[in-house]
């Protein structure tokens, strides 16, 4: 009698819960400052939609935390309504059998999303993710003080950039900015075989991994470019952080950085102005080239019918152009797609949405490898480890193209 | 008389079988999953279509699972190894009879009341070239002064060690100084009266009647080293790249960052195996003398 009104209760219970479904609820880790700002603009237009927002945020790792804590949920079959996961992640969750289908509010996104961006957010050809801004990876930061007293000429490829890492040398400040954490010595490396090969070549060996590309005289001249990077860093560079190489930057100890336009929010933060306290520039070789790192939210399967109809309103509202402008302007990245209000947008934003629609005709758009947007996971890790190994041993270049050639075949 | 002789019996159980229950679910229940998964296609999620023994031959062909290993055997045995000399050195001078011993004995032992988190990042100051120690020393005039161990791929593993070794050699000090302090005094007096010097009844007779102690300070620091991560994380990050890389790094990040699932358990079960490989040597030679005394 006993065990029936308890089974009773947990019957109710569960009930209870199917019923109150209709809340959206959005697992993230965008906790800090401007992200945080910009995900109560995402739940101020879901509430005016009549939904119930449910924050699961999870903070720490750049996501590991996050993703640790969703796996649990999803194995255990009460996944969120949609969850930020990027790239190819995208694929191995559909894979798995955990997203649903949002075609229909999906309908006319193939119009305003380059392919390169919607074949990310697409499973089998339906959509099943919704993309919330774009970030463009190849940037270079320069200290605009110590650019002037060099001759104020951004370098446009690696003869004049090592010409002007002289100068900086000269003037007494490290020349090149940087953490030696595995992720930024990716960053570095992408930005230089997109310098030096061109989108094709970027294309072929390190979004296609064709080991004739990966194992070609180009990539061996990419390592050794690297090679002579790391002799313009500093040896404390060893585990600093991004956002403590970008103020190296930013107070005249460095003379710039590879980093994508998330360093722009630090400048802005610290009341910097492009062009009067420092440029942004297209790393060496790469101002007709594009790297795209795009956050997304992955839709998972929602059984309820009011909750999918949550779920829809959810990816409509995070493509409106409303959302996109304000969004942006908080992360200091730009929208994904046209028809936003480009009027609020810093100078380097807007030279980024000129670059990210032109490039995206010339199909010298490309997803960075160092950000999980080209391969797998399990692929990307295992070449990281291979370049971050270079950066930190005295590796040689021919050594490093065949461990990158056998680290790509990672599974 | 009755009851309060079946309550004796029945009352231990009773009180101790959640914990057991607990332990062979979230213990040794949770090992068998670990051991299973390591033999399936998992990626991302568990999944349970058997790869047999794939998911080993990815580990044994990846280099960084054998950097991790080879900096585990390093780190372990200099750690242990260390941390067993100093601590038994600070116990027999402390052991001395000195003033004030109970103010120093507090201060070796501070050091483990701080979570491996804290030194890490202490140390990871300490030792920065460019913040901590090398910059103070140039600073006093040494100009060509240097001590990069941390920022240098040969060497970062040793930080490791440095600091592990100043966390837990006030341990061993503590569990020494309690052996010291059991050792029988009519036995040292009758070798003082044979007219034996004093290290001479340190090295023959203290020393060795401190086996337990040995047997019992290498047990635990064995698998602090082994299950080592929050003072690598926090020290080095495992790097520069990944240089100094141990186990259980590799582990979480294949595990858990990496969508492979299949390899991190698989590395899990090797990382089991070289626990079981250490202490049950180790047990079963303490159990065997233990019989033989």
């Amino acid at each position: 009698m006993k065990m029936k009104s308890i089974a009773a209760a947990v019957l109710i219970a569960s009930f209870a819960c199917a019923a109150s479904a209709a809340e959206v609820e959005v697992l993230h880790w965008w906790t800090s400052g401007g992200e945080a700002k910009s995900v109560a603009e995402l739940k101020k237009m879901m509430e005016a939609k009549g939904h119930k927002w449910k924050d699961f945020a999870v903070a720490g790792g750049a996501g590991d935390a996050a993703m640790t804590a969703l796996k649990a949920r999803v194995v255990s079959g009460n996944p969120p309504t949609a969850a930020q996961i990027k790239g190819p992640s995208i694929q191995e969750w559909a894979k798995e059998g955990a997203l649903g289908n949002i075609n229909e509010a999906a309908k006319d996104w193939d119009k305003l999303l380059p392919k390169a961006v919607s074949d990310v957010m697409k499973y089998k050809g339906n959509y099943v993710a919704a993309p919330v801004n774009v970030h463009r990876v190849n940037w270079l930061w320069i200290n605009q003080d110590a650019l002037n007293k060099a001759g104020g000429k951004v370098p446009t490829n690696y003869d004049e950039f090592f010409a002007l890492a002289d100068k900086f040398k000269a003037q007494g400040i490290v020349p090149i900015a940087h953490g030696g954490q595995p992720w930024q010595d990716a960053t570095v490396f992408e930005s230089v075989v997109l310098g030096l090969g061109g989108a094709k070549f970027y294309n072929d060996a390190l979004v296609k991994l064709d080991p004739a590309a990966l194992a070609s005289p180009t990539m061996e001249k990419s390592f050794d470019t690297l090679a002579k990077i790391k002799t313009y860093i500093d040896k404390d560079a060893s585990g600093r952080d991004w956002n403590l190489a970008t103020a190296m930057v930013m107070n005249g100890k460095g003379g710039m950085q590879f980093m994508g336009d998330w360093a722009k929010g630090e400048f802005t933060a610290a009341n910097k102005v492009s062009g009067k306290d420092y440029t942004c520039a297209a790393a060496p070789g790469t101002a007709n080239s594009y790297t795209f790192n795009i956050d997304s939210f992955a839709m998972f399967n929602v059984k309820a019918a009011d909750a999918k109809k949550g779920q829809l309103d959810l990816a409509t509202a995070i493509m409106s152009p409303e959302f996109q402008e304000v969004f942006n302007l908080n992360k200091g990245s730009i929208p994904v797609r046209p028809g936003v209000n480009k009027a609020k947008f810093d100078a380097c934003a807007t030279k980024s949405m000129a670059d990210f629609d032109s490039t995206a005709k010339t199909g010298s758009l490309v997803a960075s490898f160092a950000h999980g947007m080209a391969v797998p996971s399990a692929t990307q890790g295992a070449m990281v480890d291979v370049i971050a190994k270079f950066m930190n041993s005295n590796m040689s270049s021919k050594d490093a193209v065949v461990a990158l050639v056998k680290a790509s075949k990672t599974k | 008389m009755n009851i309060r002789y079946s309550s004796d019996r029945w009352l231990p159980k009773l009180v101790l079988s959640p914990t057991l229950a607990a332990s062979l679910v979230f213990v040794y229940g949770f090992i068998l999953i670990t051991v299973a998964l390591s033999f399936t296609e998992s990626r991302l999620l568990p999944n349970w279509e058997w790869a047999g023994v794939e998911r080993y031959a990815e580990l044994f062909d990846n280099d960084r699972f054998w950097v991790s290993a080879k900096n585990l055997a390093i780190f372990g045995t200099l750690f242990i190894g260390i941390s067993l000399v100093v601590g038994l050195v600070i116990a027999i001078l402390l052991d001395q009879k000195i003033r004030g011993e109970g103010f120093l004995r507090a201060i070796y032992l501070y050091p483990m009341a701080l979570s491996f988190i804290v030194t890490g990042n202490a140390w990871k100051w300490l030792l920065n070239p460019g913040l901590g120690l090398e910059r103070i020393v140039q600073q006093w005039g040494w100009t060509s002064f240097t001590f990069d161990w941390l920022v240098n791929p040969d060497r970062a593993i040793y930080t490791v060690v440095i600091a592990g070794v100043w966390q837990s050699s006030g341990f061993a000090m503590a569990l020494f100084l309690a052996g010291l302090r059991g050792v029988d005094s009519e036995i040292i007096k009758a070798a003082k009266v044979d007219g034996a010097s004093l290290p001479t009844i340190y090295r023959r007779i203290i020393i060795p009647s401190l086996r337990p102690v040995f047997f019992s300070v290498t047990l635990i620091l064995a698998h602090i080293a082994i299950k080592s991560f929050d003072l690598v994380m926090a020290l080095t990050g495992g790097g520069p790249g990944t240089a100094s890389d141990v186990p259980a790094i590799f582990m979480y990040q294949f595990s858990f960052t990496r969508g492979q699932l299949g390899v991190g358990a698989a590395s899990a079960v090797m990382m089991l195996m070289t626990i079981v490989a250490v202490m049950v040597p180790l047990m079963y030679a303490e159990a065997r003398s233990g019989r033989e005394r």
